[in-house]
């Protein structure tokens, strides 16, 4: 154990995974895409947590969603304030427990924390790629995965587990390479998006793209951003993430002043929130990888290769299934993983599906819920390793595919 | 703890056969005929506790109100079996549940506590109180046992709904066997297990 985690061992942080650093794995293989483009070669950078057991049979792969990273759980650094993303859940004597997984986390293509993305320097033309940077899609994604998989000398998953767009990676594993992992955990989800889910990430890019500071994408050659864009972007995003409940015992309407002052400045705390998770967020994320991730969000529906029929998108399907969903997630409402559920039920898959109650909307996936997190360690705990793929059988490749 | 009804439950189920328990609790019923009789299982349950429970034990276990119907959830003949144990009293329509496990299983084995055992009529009909007993332990204001019925009662329902009874079983709850059950089960099986099928 370094000094580090030594330290935040004895001040009660025991449960975390202490300090971790990212790696990068580099790929020279060209990766063919959905959009028909490719991608010559790419980093994906990428974290771990726990040990590989000597059959490499624990390895749990992480999926992120729409903003996450490859940060899932741990620090930095002594000083972050904050730990990774899901750091509620991974960790020693977490329903994600590193006694027992090694767990992997990756950040996607197309993101911009440090894998190959739109801020990544394009081999043909020497400059960042911006807007150039080919539309990838969530199995476009899968298929990184399994290639960091193959990288990493791994026979397979023990589980595959995500939340929301992370949860539709899942999915997508289940029919990809269904030989690949014995698990698969999808929270928070849907099987598509709807026509009002794609409205919201609409408006979403149109703030973005019709910011005067966006360029077309090409912001970074005027040493600019497109910051009022991305940050409204964030806002809309926040009220979806958020229910009607959760923002009423968050902020009701509660003044910052103690009283109203007839103008358009910051005056309700829910303003003062919505302004600060936009503005804050501008300083991490770009805009080209927001455009981007919503659009891999959109295009997800794997039931169309099978004339609308998720039943039948669903027959090759080995691994079981954990389906969760929140009640007042009206993002992805428990209709939507139900939906899922049922297609697997019908498919006759092996699948254990629960609804919790919550009223932090979609966020909830994020947070500390009891009986969400002891589902969620419930599950985890049944896992035999001996059903872990051993990496003999081959992969199924489907249009688009990267070989 | 083996509850009363689980053993001749066991009986009528076939080996390696799949089965759905509708109310599964916390899944133990299903855990011991996935043990003894090596059936594939799915459980249905609503409470929160019970459902992390089956999940704890490895069961599939499906999240979902009974009452909301169950035909959505699965397709006609999906299951060899389908279990009611112990729940039909709690719902709020037992007539739709019995016409709908039909269509999804071959076969449904129920169970309920039998409001003809005669501790039930002699407190209820001599001491002129609701029964509170073993098999019902609640008081009238504060019981999910909504919908109670006598053997009688419930064959009466199966009738009405085309519903054909192949095997009846009575128990008490220490699981004994005697001649009076045998010759008045409505007056001394304390809880009754039935299996059905659609007629044809």
């Amino acid at each position: 154990m370094s000094d580090a985690s030594e330290k935040l061992a004895q001040s009660g942080l025991s449960r975390s995974v202490g300090i971790v650093e990212p790696k990068t794995a580099r790929f020279s293989e060209p990766l063919a895409l959905d959009c028909g483009r490719s991608l010559p070669s790419y980093e994906l950078v990428y974290e771990t947590y726990g040990q590989l057991n000597d059959e490499g049979s624990n390895a749990v792969l992480i999926c992120h969603a729409l903003s996450g990273d490859h940060h899932a759980a741990g620090f930095h650094a002594e000083t972050d304030r904050k730990p990774g993303w899901w750091d509620s859940a991974i960790g020693p004597g977490k329903p994600i427990d590193t006694d027992r997984f090694f767990v992997v986390c990756l950040n996607n293509l197309g993101g911009c924390k440090g894998s190959t993305g739109p801020l990544s320097i394009d081999p043909v033309s020497g400059k960042p790629y911006g807007p150039d940077f080919p539309i990838v899609t969530v199995k476009d994604w899968v298929h990184s995965q399994y290639r960091l998989m193959q990288y990493l000398g791994l026979p397979g998953w023990a589980a595959v587990i995500g939340g929301s767009l992370g949860g539709m990676q899942v999915l997508q594993w289940s029919i990809t390479y269904p030989d690949a992992l014995a698990h698969a955990v999808v929270i928070a989800a849907a099987p598509r998006l709807s026509a009002q889910n794609i409205a919201f990430n609409e408006v979403a890019r149109q703030a973005i793209i019709t910011d005067p500071e966006f360029y077309g994408g090409r912001y970074a050659d005027h040493n600019t951003l497109p910051r009022r864009g991305l940050m409204l972007a964030r806002m809309l995003g926040h009220i979806t993430y958020l229910s009607d409940d959760a923002m009423r015992a968050k902020f009701g309407r509660e003044l910052r002043s103690g009283q109203v002052q007839y103008g358009f400045d910051v005056e309700f705390q829910v303003e003062s929130y919505l302004r600060y998770q936009g503005a804050s967020f501008v300083d991490r994320f770009d805009a080209n990888t927001y455009l981007l991730m919503t659009k891999a969000l959109d295009y997800f529906d794997p039931a169309q290769a099978s004339n609308d029929d998720l039943v039948a998108a669903l027959a090759e399907v080995k691994a079981h299934f954990l389906v969760v969903s929140f009640t007042s997630d009206w993002r992805f409402s428990p209709e939507r993983s139900r939906e899922i559920v049922r297609a697997l039920l019908a498919s006759g898959k092996q699948v254990s599906y629960a609804e919790i109650e919550s009223n932090h909307g979609h966020d909830a996936f994020l947070m500390t819920i009891p009986y969400y997190h002891r589902v969620l360690a419930g599950y985890m705990a049944n896992i035999d390793f001996a059903s872990t793929p051993s990496g003999l059988s081959s992969p199924v490749y489907s249009t688009g595919g990267a070989v | 703890m083996i509850r009363p009804d689980w053993h001749t439950v066991e009986q009528w189920i076939t080996p390696k056969s799949r089965v759905l328990d509708l109310g599964c609790g916390d899944g133990a019923l299903l855990s011991h005929l996935i043990e003894r009789r090596q059936v594939s299982a799915v459980g249905l349950e609503l409470d929160d506790d019970k459902v992390a429970s089956g999940i704890e034990r490895g069961l599939n276990i499906i999240q979902e109100d009974l009452d909301n119907g169950i035909s959505d959830w699965f397709a006609p003949m999906s299951f060899d079996f389908v279990i009611v144990s112990q729940t039909i009293q709690a719902m709020r329509h037992p007539e739709r549940l019995l016409a709908d496990m039909l269509t999804i299983a071959r076969e449904g084995i129920v169970t309920f506590p039998n409001m003809g055992y005669w501790r039930n009529r002699v407190q209820l009909g001599l001491l002129g109180h609701m029964p509170i007993n073993r098999a019902l332990p609640n008081p009238w204001y504060n019981t999910p046992n909504i919908h109670l019925c006598t053997l009688s009662d419930f064959e009466s329902l199966c009738s009405e709904l085309g519903i054909e009874i192949l095997d009846r079983a009575v128990v008490d709850s220490a699981r004994r066997e005697s001649a009076l059950l045998r010759a008045f089960p409505n007056w001394f099986g304390e809880h009754a297990i039935y299996r059905i099928q659609r007629k044809s």
